[in-house]
C-alpha cells in the first residue's frame, strides 16, 4: 500500500520548521518540525537522549543550546529573536523537569514577581491582596500545602513538590502555549493524577486559548492528560504522528515496536516525506 | 535648636565664643594633629578634667602606635592630612548645591524625603522626628532608660560614664582606638537598667540633638542584668561626607542573662575609610548579636567582636558586604570564648562587583578550659563578574580540645540555570539577577528591622542595575 501525501493545515501558533540543535559540538536536533495551536495537546513521546527535553529548552531560550539552522514562529513572530522573558511574557511556558533552587527568594515574592511581569506591570507589581487570592486558589486546586509560598524557590522541596510547583506556576501564569517537559517522571500516581486533574481544568478554563505540549517518556500521564496529537522522536527527528491511540500502541510495543515500523517504511519508501500509514503519518528522512 | 556639628562642637555657643575675646581659643581648619588639637576639642566640649587627661594619654598612643597590620592594609592613610575637628566655614557654607549629582539621583531613587536628603548630605537643618522621639523618650525614662548622645551622657550621668567608658576598648588597644579616644564626639551612649526589656529598637537618628554620623563617634552600650535592648545605627542612604577617614569606637557590656543586638547598615561615600572597632564583653547566659551591613565606602575594616568571659555566654555576628567599583569591604568577626560551654555563630555573606574586592576576615580563639563551647563559622561570597574578588581570611587559635568548630566557606558565582529559570518566567534579566542577590543576603535582611530591610534591597537593586548585559 502506498502512502498518500498529507497536506498543510492553518498555520499554527507555535510553528517549528527544520529545527536543528547543538550542544557544545554534539548535534542534538537534526531537523524537527512541529506545529502547535492554541486548544490543542499534543504529547512529544520519545526514548531517552532522543532530544525531547532540548527541544522544550530549545523553545524557552535557554542559553545553553545553540540553534545551528531552521526556525520557530511564534504567532508569526521570531521567537529565536526573543529573550526567555520576552518569550514567558508573550505566553510561552516549560514546566521544567529539573526546576532550579534560588535561595532566599520566597515562593511568593518569585510567584508574584513573575505574575506581574506576564500580566504587563511595569514598574508596580500586581496588588498584594489581588495576588493572594489568585494564589491561594490555585494551592488549593493542585493540593498543595499553603505553607510552600513562605517556603524557598524549590530550595528542599521534595521531587514531587517541584513537579507541582512547576504546575502551580502555569497556573498562575495562564499561558497560551505550555510545555510540560517530563512532568510525570518522579511522580507517585496519586501525584500524577492530581497534576493532570489542575493541568485539565486549567485547558478546559482557558476555553480554547491554551495549547499544551506534553513531553513524557512513559504513557502514564497520557490516561490522564488526553493528547490530541501524539509525536514520536528518535535521534533528533519525529518519526512518526497520530492521535493518542499511537500512545497507547507505543505502551503496547515499545519503542522497539515503532521503530521497527519506520525500519520497514524506510525501505518501502523511496522519497523523504510524510507517509500516512494505519492512520500514523510517518516522516521519512533518507 | 542649636546647629551641631560632626564634632558634636555647639555652633551658636561657638558663634558667641568666637565674638567674645575672653575666649581664647579660635578654631582655625589646619590639618593634622597634635596635643593642641585634643586640648581644644576638651575645652570646646567644657569637658571633666579627667576626660581631657584621657584625651591626651590617648593621643600619646596614638603617637607611638605602628598601624595595625591585622586586617587590610592602612598604609594608604595620611593621618597627617586629614581635619580632625571642626571646619566651621566649609560647614556652614556647604549648600544644597555642593552635594554631588550622583548622591541627590540615589536620594531620589531611593524616595528619601526633602529634609531627610539635606540632612543626610549633611546640609541645613537636620531631619527632626520629634513628635515620634518625645513619645519614645517618654517611656524610656519611665523604665530608666537612659539614651543620650555620648557628649551630653558625660556631663548628666558622669558617674556610670566614667565607670564603663574604656573598659571594652581601651586606648591602648590599637592605634585607630587610641585616635578615637583622642578626638572622639558624639556617638550613643545606652543604659538599660535590671531586667528591664527595651521593645522598640532604639534608633540612633531618634536621639536628641542628633548629629549627623560623624567622624569619630563614640558608643557606649550597658546592659544590666536581664535586660534587652536593640540599637540601630545607620542608614542605607549614602552618607555624603568629604571626611576621608571614619574611625569610630562602640563598646557594649551585656551583663548576666541579658540581651543585646547591634545593628549598623552603612553606606558611607567611596571615598571614606570605615575604620571601626566594635567589641563587647558578654558575662553569664548573656547573649550579644551584631547585624552589621556595609555597602559604601572606599575600605571598610571592621570586625565585631564579642569576649565571652562567663560560662553560658552566646556571640553571634551577622555580616553583609557589598563592594563595587574601587571598593574594598574587609569585615568580618571575632568571637572568644574564654569560658566554658559558651556558644557563638558567625554567618558573612559578601559580594562582588565591577573589580570590587569584598571578604570575610574572621578569628576564632578558644581559651584553655573553655570547655564544651561551640562555634560555627559560614561565610559566602557571591562574585557577579571576572574583574571582582573575593577573599577569606579565618584564623583559628583554638586551644581547649573539648570544643566544637566548623567553618564552611562558600565562594559563587549567579548561576546561568538560575538566571535562566527566572527569566523563563518572565522576569527581566536585571530584576532576575537582583532577586538572586537579594536571595543571597536574605539571611541577613530577615534579620534587619523591615524598613532597613527594604532600604537595604532597595539599594542593591540600584546598584545591580545594568549587571546583565
Amino acid at each position: 500500500m502506498r502512502g498518500e501525501r498529507v497536506t498543510e493545515r492553518s498555520r499554527p501558533d507555535l510553528e517549528i520548521k527544520d529545527l536543528h540543535v547543538q550542544v557544545e559540538d554534539k548535534v542534538i536536533l537534526k531537523g524537527v518540525n512541529l506545529g502547535i495551536s492554541k486548544g490543542e495537546i499534543h504529547a512529544l513521546m520519545g526514548p531517552n537522549g532522543s532530544g525531547k527535553s532540548t527541544l522544550a529548552n530549545v523553545l524557552m531560550g535557554n542559553p545553553f543550546y545553540q540553534v545551528v539552522k531552521g526556525d520557530v514562529l511564534y504567532k508569526g513572530e521570531d521567537l529565536l529573536a526573543m529573550a526567555p522573558d520576552e518569550r514567558a511574557r508573550k505566553g510561552l511556558f516549560i514546566a521544567f523537569q529539573y526546576p532550579v533552587a534560588i535561595p532566599g527568594v520566597t515562593m511568593s515574592s518569585f510567584l508574584r514577581t513573575a505574575v506581574s511581569a506576564r500580566r504587563g506591570y511595569q514598574t508596580e507589581l500586581i496588588p498584594v491582596s489581588e495576588f493572594q487570592k489568585i494564589l491561594r486558589a490555585k494551592i488549593e486546586e493542585l493540593k498543595m500545602e499553603p505553607s510552600i509560598t513562605g517556603r524557598y524557590v524549590n530550595e528542599g522541596f521534595s521531587g514531587g513538590e517541584k513537579k507541582r510547583a512547576e504546575i502551580l506556576q502555569m497556573a498562575l501564569l495562564e499561558p497560551q502555549i505550555a510545555i510540560m517537559d517530563e512532568t510525570d517522571s518522579g511522580l507517585d500516581i496519586d501525584s500524577v493524577k492530581i497534576v493532570a486533574d489542575g493541568v485539565n481544568r486549567m485547558f478546559a478554563a482557558a476555553g480554547g486559548q491554551m495549547g499544551i505540549l506534553v513531553i513524557t517518556h512513559y504513557s502514564r500521564i497520557l490516561h490522564f492528560i488526553k493528547p490530541h496529537h501524539v509525536h514520536v522522536i528518535f535521534d533528533g527527528r519525529l518519526v512518526v504522528s497520530g492521535s493518542s491511540e499511537l500512545a497507547e500502541e507505543l505502551e503496547r510495543t515499545g519503542y522497539e515496536g515503532i521503530k521497527s515500523q519506520v525500519d520497514i517504511i524506510r525501505t518501502e519508501v523511496a522519497e523523504s516525506g510524510a507517509v500516512r500509514r494505519a492512520g500514523k503519518v510517518f516522516w521519512v528522512e533518507h | 535648636m542649636a546647629t551641631t556639628n560632626p564634632l558634636g562642637i555647639d555652633l551658636e555657643h561657638y558663634k558667641w565664643g568666637f565674638r567674645d575675646p575672653v575666649d581664647k581659643y579660635v578654631f582655625t581648619a589646619r590639618k593634622g594633629l597634635d596635643a593642641d588639637v585634643v586640648n581644644q576639642i576638651s575645652h570646646m566640649k567644657s569637658e571633666p578634667d579627667w576626660m581631657r587627661a584621657y584625651r591626651l594619654h590617648a593621643y600619646d598612643h596614638f603617637r607611638q602606635r605602628p598601624i595595625p597590620t591585622w586586617g587590610a592594609d592602612l598604609t594608604q592613610i595620611d593621618f597627617d592630612e586629614i581635619y580632625y575637628y571642626l571646619k566651621p566655614v566649609e560647614e556652614k557654607g556647604r549648600t544644597w548645591e555642593d552635594v554631588p549629582q550622583d548622591i541627590k539621583r540615589t536620594f531620589d531613587r531611593l524616595g528619601i524625603p526633602e529634609a531627610e536628603k539635606k540632612w543626610l548630605a549633611g546640609v541645613g537643618a537636620q531631619y527632626e522626628s520629634e513628635s515620634v522621639y518625645h513619645n519614645l523618650k517618654e517611656e524610656w525614662e519611665k523604665l530608666g532608660v537612659i539614651f543620650l548622645d555620648t557628649d551630653t551622657a558625660l556631663k548628666k550621668h558622669p558617674d556610670i560614664f566614667r565607670e564603663y567608658f574604656g573598659t571594652v576598648v581601651p586606648p591602648e588597644d590599637n592605634k585607630l582606638a587610641a585616635l578615637n579616644s583622642a578626638v572622639w564626639s558624639g556617638g550613643s551612649f545606652v543604659y538599660v537598667p535590671e531586667g528591664v526589656r527595651v521593645d522598640i529598637p532604639l534608633q540612633a537618628y531618634f536621639r536628641i540633638n542628633a548629629e549627623k554620623a560623624g567622624q569619630f563617634e563614640r558608643t557606649l552600650i550597658i546592659c544590666e542584668p536581664g535586660s534587652y535592648v536593640h540599637y540601630v545605627e545607620g542608614c542605607t542612604a549614602p552618607i555624603y561626607t568629604s571626611d576621608a577617614l571614619h574611625a569610630a569606637v562602640v563598646e557594649i557590656i551585656v551583663k548576666e542573662g541579658a540581651r543585646c543586638r547591634y545593628t549598623t547598615i552603612q553606606n558611607w561615600s567611596t571615598n571614606t575609610y570605615n575604620l571601626v572597632t566594635k567589641r563587647a564583653v558578654a558575662y553569664r547566659d548573656a547573649t550579644m548579636e551584631w547585624v552589621d551591613g556595609n555597602i559604601g565606602s572606599k575600605l571598610t575594616v571592621k570586625y565585631p567582636s564579642v569576649y565571652m568571659v562567663e560560662p553560658g555566654a552566646k556571640a553571634e555576628i551577622l555580616s553583609v558586604a557589598y563592594a563595587g567599583k574601587g571598593q574594598h569591604q574587609d569585615p568580618g568577626g571575632k568571637v572568644i570564648h574564654a569560658a566554658p560551654h559558651t556558644q557563638s555563630s558567625v554567618i558573612s555573606k559578601s559580594i562582588s562587583k565591577d573589580g570590587g574586592r569584598a571578604g570575610y576576615r574572621g578569628l576564632v580563639k578558644v581559651y584553655p578550659g573553655a570547655v564544651g563551647s561551640k562555634c560555627a563559622v559560614r561565610c559566602d561570597a557571591l562574585i557577579l563578574d571576572e574583574y571582582s574578588r573575593s577573599d577569606t581570611y579565618p584564623t583559628n587559635e583554638i586551644e581547649e580540645e573539648d570544643v566544637s568548630i566548623t567553618h564552611e566557606a562558600t565562594v559563587s558565582k549567579v548561576s546561568d540555570e538560575q538566571l535562566f529559570y527566572l527569566m523563563a518566567r518572565g522576569i527581566k534579566a536585571d530584576e532576575a539577577m537582583g532577586m538572586i542577590v537579594r536571595g543571597f543576603i536574605e539571611p541577613i535582611t530577615k534579620e534587619l528591622p523591615l524598613e532597613y530591610a527594604v532600604e537595604l534591597n532597595r539599594l542593591i537593586a540600584l546598584e545591580m542595575e545594568g549587571s546583565v548585559g
